[in-house]
C-alpha cells in the first residue's frame, strides 16, 4: 500500500495520522505480503472463507420490547441535547445541490 | 476501470452534472422508439416487528423523538447486537413467497461510513450470503399477459435514525427512533423494461409484503421506499448503457415520474452525442426532475467486512417447513381462485386481491348474506370505492362494514330495492343513518309490486300523453323507454322496472 492510499483509509476512518506515522504504518505490507504468499503458495479453492473466529451459531432474541424509554437519562450525556434531539453541527441535506 | 481514470472521466463530463432535468419539457422531441429501458429497483421495505433488529427497542411510528431509541441504538461502547426471531422469520416468509433460495447459513457485514444518523459508524447489513436470493415475482401486464421478474437477494439490514436539517438553526438535530427497525432490501434483476413494468412489480411487491403480514406497506410513513437504477441503449445493442440511481422515492408516481424524465434525460445526452455519468440522483417531485445528489466523491468506499459481533445465522429444514405451512394465502393463489370460485373475470378479480383487507372484505359480504359475487364486486368497485376515495379512505376504515352491505345487496337480490334505489339508501347508510332494512323502512323506499299501483299510474301516464300514444301505435315503439321513464318518475323510482315494462308494453 502506497503512503496515499494508507492516507485515504485513514480519512475514511476518521484517524488522525501524522506523516511520520504514515511511514510506520506501511509496515502493513510486510503482512500483506505475507497474506499473499500463503495464498499463493496453497490451494484454498476448496476451503470455505471464515466468517467468524468461533464456530459457533448466532442465538436469537424473541421478538419483545424490553428497552424503556431513557431519554432523559442519555441526553444528560450527549456533548449537545435540546428539544429532545441530539445536535450535531450542521450537515448539508444530501439532496440539496449547492444553491 | 481503476478509480482515478473514473474520477478523470466524471470530471471530463462534468458539463451535464450541474444540470437540471426536466422531463415534460422533453418528451415531445424524443425519438424513444430507438432506445430500449433497463430498470432495476431497490425497494426498502420496514418490518413489522415489535422490536429492532437488534435491540429491544419499541419500533411504533409516531413516537415522541428519542423515546425509543436505547443505548443499542445509540452504539454506546460496550454493547453488542442481539438478532431478532421474528425478522428472521419474516425474511424466510418472503423468501418462500417469491420461490427464492433461503441461506441455511448466511451472514451480517458492516457496511462503513460516517453520519450522525448512524451512531455507530456503520450499518450492519448483509453483503456477502444474504439470507434471500434467486426469487421472482409474476406481474400482470395487462388482463392476459404476465411477466417474470427476477429478484436477485433480499437481505436483512437495520434502518438508520433521521436527520432534521430545519429543526435548530445552524445544527442538524438527531432523532434515533428509526434507528436499527427491521427492513429487508429487496433488489431485483434489471428485468423492467419500463415506468409502467416498475410500477407494476413495485405494487405486486407491495401486495405481497401485506399479504405476508411482514410490513404495512405504508409509503407516506416510509415503511416502503424504493431506489431506481435506469440505463438506456440502443435497441439493436447488446451492450447495457450506464446507469443513474434515483434515491429514496415514497410512492408509485414518483418512482413513475422519476423514471420517465430519467428516460428522457439520458436519451437526450446520448442523442446529442453525450454519455451518461454513473451517479446517484434525487427526484423533486414539484419540478418532475431527477438531478444530482451532493455526495463526496469516496462515500461509495464502504470497506465491507463481516460483522465481529454477529455469529452466522443458521436457519433449519424445520424452521423453514414450518414457516411455509403457515404462509397464507397468496395475492396470485387468491387471484386464480376468486375467478374460478366466483366467475370473476380477471379484471374484477385483480380488482379485488389487490388489497388483501378489500379481498377480505368482499369475501365477509359475499357469505354473510349469500350474494351473488359479481352484484358485490361491482357494488365494491362503484359506489364503495368512490366513497372511501372521496373521503380518503381505505377499505378497513369504511363507514359501511361488510355485513351491512351485505344486507343492502340482499334487498336488491330478493327484489325489495331497485339498484338506482340502492344507491340513496348506500348514501344514507354511508352517513350513518342506520341498517339498509331500517332505511327503507323509514324513508319508505320499498318497491312497488303491486300491480294494480303500478297499472294506476300507467294509465295516468298514459292519459296525459295522447300524443306519444298515437305516435307508439303508428310504430314508433321507441317511444316505449319514454312511457317508462314516466311511470318510474311517478313511482319515484320505486317501481320494478321490468314490470313497468311488461305492463306497459301490454297496455300500449
Amino acid at each position: 500500500m502506497t503512503p496515499d492510499e494508507i492516507k485515504k483509509l485513514a480519512r475514511l476512518a476518521r484517524l488522525k495520522i501524522t506523516d511520520e506515522e504514515i511511514e510506520k504504518y506501511t509496515d502493513i505490507n510486510a503482512i500483506l505480503q505475507l497474506v499473499k504468499e500463503i495464498m499463493q503458495e496453497k490451494d484454498t479453492s476448496t476451503v470455505e472463507p471464515l466468517c467468524h473466529p468461533l464456530e459457533l451459531e448466532q442465538r436469537l432474541r424473541p421478538d419483545i420490547v424490553t428497552e424503556s424509554n431513557q431519554r432523559d437519562y442519555l441526553q444528560e450525556r450527549a456533548s449537545l441535547a435540546n428539544y429532545s434531539l441530539y445536535l450535531v453541527p450542521q450537515v448539508i441535506p444530501p439532496n440539496t445541490k449547492n444553491k | 476501470m481503476t478509480e482515478l481514470a473514473q474520477k478523470d472521466e466524471r470530471r471530463d463530463k462534468n458539463e451535464h452534472c450541474g444540470q437540471i432535468f426536466n422531463a415534460s419539457d422533453r418528451c415531445s422531441h424524443i425519438s424513444s422508439t430507438n432506445w430500449e429501458t433497463i430498470i432495476g429497483l431497490e425497494v426498502h421495505t420496514q418490518l413489522l416487528t415489535q422490536s429492532k433488529l437488534f435491540s429491544g427497542s419499541a419500533t411504533a411510528y409516531g413516537a415522541d423523538v428519542n423515546t425509543q431509541a436505547g443505548i443499542i441504538d445509540l452504539a454506546m461502547p460496550g454493547v453488542l447486537p442481539v438478532l431478532n426471531q421474528e425478522a428472521v422469520t419474516m425474511a424466510i416468509k418472503f423468501g418462500l413467497a417469491i420461490h427464492g433460495h433461503i441461506a441455511r447459513r448466511s451472514i451480517f457485514a458492516r457496511k462503513n461510513y460516517f453520519y450522525p444518523d448512524l451512531p455507530k459508524g456503520y450499518q450492519i447489513t448483509q453483503h456477502e450470503l444474504p439470507i434471500i436470493s434467486d426469487g421472482y415475482l409474476d406481474i400482470a401486464l395487462d388482463d392476459k399477459n404476465t411477466k417474470r421478474i427476477h429478484i436477485t437477494r433480499a437481505h436483512l439490514e437495520e434502518d438508520s435514525g433521521k436527520s432534521l436539517h430545519e429543526a435548530v438553526r445552524g445544527m442538524t438535530g438527531i432523532d434515533l427512533n428509526r434507528a436499527g427497525i427491521a427492513l429487508i432490501e429487496i433488489v431485483s434483476a434489471p428485468d423492467l423494461r419500463s415506468a409502467e413494468e416498475a410500477v407494476a412489480y413495485l405494487k405486486a411487491l407491495h401486495t405481497l409484503v401485506r399479504y405476508l403480514g411482514i410490513s404495512d406497506g405504508n409509503m407516506q410513513e416510509g415503511s416502503f421506499r424504493c431506489d431506481v437504477n435506469v440505463s438506456v441503449k440502443p435497441k439493436d445493442s447488446d451492450q447495457l448503457g450506464t446507469r443513474t440511481e434515483t434515491k429514496n422515492l415514497n410512492s408509485f408516481r414518483f418512482v413513475e415520474h422519476a423514471i420517465q424524465s430519467e428516460v428522457a434525460r439520458q436519451i437526450k445526452i446520448l442523442e446529442s452525442g453525450g454519455k451518461i455519468i454513473q451517479e446517484t440522483l434525487a427526484f423533486d417531485s414539484v419540478k418532475n426532475e431527477t438531478r444530482p445528489l451532493r455526495e463526496k466523491e469516496e462515500s461509495h468506499d464502504y470497506r465491507y467486512f463481516p460483522e465481529p459481533d454477529l455469529l452466522p445465522l443458521v436457519i433449519t429444514e424445520e424452521t423453514i417447513e414450518s414457516i411455509q405451512k403457515a404462509l397464507p394465502e397468496l395475492p396470485a393463489e387468491k387471484f386464480n381462485r376468486f375467478i374460478a370460485q366466483y366467475h370473476l373475470s380477471a379484471y374484477d378479480a385483480h380488482f379485488l386481491t389487490a388489497d388483501h383487507d378489500t379481498a377480505n372484505y368482499f369475501e365477509s359480504v359475499i357469505h354473510a348474506e349469500a350474494i351473488d359475487p359479481k352484484l358485490a364486486a361491482n357494488w365494491m368497485m362503484g359506489e364503495l370505492s368512490a366513497a372511501l376515495n372521496n373521503e380518503n379512505l381505505s377499505i378497513i376504515q369504511s363507514a359501511i362494514s361488510a355485513e351491512h352491505l351485505a344486507q343492502l345487496l340482499k334487498r336488491i337480490q330478493d327484489n325489495t330495492i331497485s339498484g338506482a334505489i340502492a344507491k340513496t339508501v348506500f348514501e344514507a347508510m354511508w352517513h350513518q343513518e342506520g341498517t339498509a332494512d331500517v332505511i327503507i323502512e323509514k324513508k319508505g323506499l320499498k318497491q312497488i309490486t303491486d300491480t294494480s299501483e303500478i297499472d294506476t299510474m300507467i294509465d295516468e301516464v298514459i292519459a296525459a300523453n295522447p300524443e306519444e300514444l298515437a305516435a307508439y301505435r303508428s310504430g314508433k315503439t321507441k317511444l316505449l323507454g319514454f312511457f317508462v321513464g314516466l311511470v318510474m318518475q311517478r313511482s319515484k323510482g320505486k317501481a320494478n322496472p321490468q314490470q313497468v315494462n311488461q305492463l306497459l308494453i301490454k297496455k300500449l
